[in-house]
């Protein structure tokens, strides 16, 4: 199944923030987002989710989903959105709640949701009780609940340390790695975007036009490997490169907003 | 290569350390289990003392032990009994009339767009009233037995509880509502799951209030047209300068408020565990 972006644009009253939006996501492909802050990447991110209604142009898909997907596409939030009055079992139950799964398959995909995340040991256990990074662990194993066609993650690892988040992307390249899932990534951090795309999406300052799109020439199996740092970085700096002025444009224009 | 250094010690310099001053101390005042009850013995032992010594006329201030005297006899004679029943069934019928007329509306008000616009005006306009002085109204409207009263708290009620849901469903964070709809959750089940127990502290928190408010107007309305009831009681013994006996109804009261605001802990330990 391919998730389209087909010349959206967008606006809040006055501001426009998106203009003229069109890229394909195919099966399986992940598609990092990258800009300056303030250029529309969620924005773009909740148009293509259908959780926004666009001014002009259309998120579309293409094919059937997966025959088993119960939800083709499915957020992963930045800052986790858990119930918090539930227990890590239930927020992942949550989504399956109203799919027609009866209880024994749908305990079947909860326990196995939380053995893919690491969290099987903390089904009883509330998010409060659980660090940032855990929490979303639990975020990511909701969302493999429903076993999605694609992912919408909407800057996942901005609201963890730097630790935390160095684990999390490497649960992400396991989880994307057999290509069953495609995923839009939506990150302000080049790192992310390089080390874990296909393809990265370079969205222009306010409001967001597609700068470039640059197809990142390595296999993402490769990029583990010691000796592919100094490519990802090279790639890292040419992105940079390329969004650097209007990043400084656009913090400008945010500090004298 | 990772060049490690040893661990430093303090011995290492020549110079003796001083400690750096603690500077993180108060702004985090914390509730004694026992403080609150020795100050009220303190008071009441204190009062006691007054009374008994002569210090204050008996007549405006009767003594702790002979308010205890007067509830003892009011319970034996059974008298406590009727007027503490009939106020409870008064408190008890409109406060739960107001409360779902009232959690109906702030639901729809906090839910709906065309029921914010119509419902805010209302309550704006309406909620300052004092409900106490609708009682007349009421009287002429229901006539002359439980209605008027009953009204007249569940009016009181209605318009807190439908203010504490609707400004609670405002508060329930917009991401999980999101979230739910990202996942192609039904409407029904996102009141339910995320709505409810979202906006649930500050409908709690609204019982509070409104369970206050249910006592305030249920003895203003005795006061003004009933034979029993702690508010007919306590006007009756004003009347008679039966201080003893109208201090009584008032402990009667305070304790009855109490025991509502216990149990409304209760429901808040059980209901918003997760906090």
């Amino acid at each position: 199944m391919d998730l389209i972006a087909d010349h959206i644009s967008h606006s809040f009253g006055a501001l426009d923030v998106l203009d003229d939006v069109s890229f394909t996501v195919g099966a399986g492909e992940i598609v990092a987002i990258v800009g300056p802050s303030g250029c529309g990447k969620s924005t773009l991110l909740s148009i293509l989710g259908g959780l926004l209604r666009p001014a002009a142009g259309a998120a579309e898909l293409r094919g059937a989903p997966p025959a088993d997907s119960l939800n083709p596409l499915t957020f992963v939030f930045q800052d986790f959105a858990l119930l918090p009055w539930n227990t890590v079992e239930e927020n992942v139950a949550f989504p399956l709640l109203h799919t027609g799964l009866s209880a024994g398959a749908r305990r079947a995909v909860i326990d196995d949701a939380l053995r893919r995340t690491g969290l099987t040991d903390f089904r009883a256990t509330y998010p409060k009780q659980l660090s940032g990074g855990m929490r979303q662990r639990v975020g990511i194993a909701r969302a493999l609940a429903v076993r999605p066609a694609i992912l919408l993650m909407d800057e996942p690892l901005s609201a963890l340390d730097s630790q935390t988040r160095e684990l999390l992307m490497e649960d992400f390249v396991r989880l994307l790695a057999d290509g069953a899932m495609g995923a839009v990534y939506v990150t302000h951090n080049l790192e992310e975007a390089v080390r874990l795309a296909d393809r990265v999406v370079v969205l222009s300052r306010r409001p967001g036009r597609i700068r470039e799109i640059v197809t990142i020439p390595m296999a993402r199996a490769e990029r583990g490997l010691s000796d592919a740092r100094g490519r990802l970085a090279s790639l890292q700096g040419d992105l940079w490169s390329l969004i650097r002025k209007e990043a400084i444009d656009a913090e400008r224009e945010v500090q004298h907003a | 290569m990772l060049d490690r250094a040893t661990p430093e010690t303090k011995e290492q310099s020549a110079e003796a350390p001083r400690p750096v001053a603690f500077r993180g101390a108060g702004f985090t005042p914390s509730g004694s289990r026992h403080a609150g009850w020795i100050g009220l013995v303190i008071v009441i032992a204190v009062w006691q003392l007054a009374a008994s010594t002569g210090w204050v006329n008996p007549l405006f201030l009767p003594a702790p032990s002979a308010i205890a005297v007067a509830i003892y006899k009011l319970a034996m004679s059974g008298a406590l009994w009727q007027h503490l029943s009939w106020s409870i069934m008064r408190i008890g019928t409109g406060w739960f009339i107001g409360t779902i007329a009232g959690v109906v509306v702030g639901f729809a008000i906090g839910l709906s767009t065309m029921a914010r616009g119509v419902g805010i005006t209302f309550i704006s306009a309406l909620f300052p009233i004092p409900k106490i002085a609708l009682l007349p109204l009421l009287i002429l409207w229901l006539g002359i037995g439980e209605e008027p009263k009953i009204a007249t708290i569940a009016l009181g009620v209605f318009f807190s509880t439908a203010i504490s849901v609707y400004s609670g469903v405002d508060a329930v964070p917009r991401n999980l509502i999101r979230m739910a709809q990202s996942f192609n959750v039904p409407f029904h089940a996102i009141v339910r799951r995320v709505i409810w127990p979202g906006a649930l502290p500050s409908i709690l928190a609204g019982f509070r209030i409104t369970a206050s408010i249910a006592l305030l107007l249920v003895v203003s309305a005795e006061m003004i047209g009933a034979q029993y009831g702690i508010g007919a009681f306590v006007l009756q013994a004003g009347n008679l300068m039966q201080t003893d006996q109208l201090l009584a109804g008032v402990v009667i009261l305070s304790l009855f408020g109490l025991a509502v605001g216990k149990l409304i802990n209760l429901l808040e330990t059980k209901l918003l565990h997760w906090r």
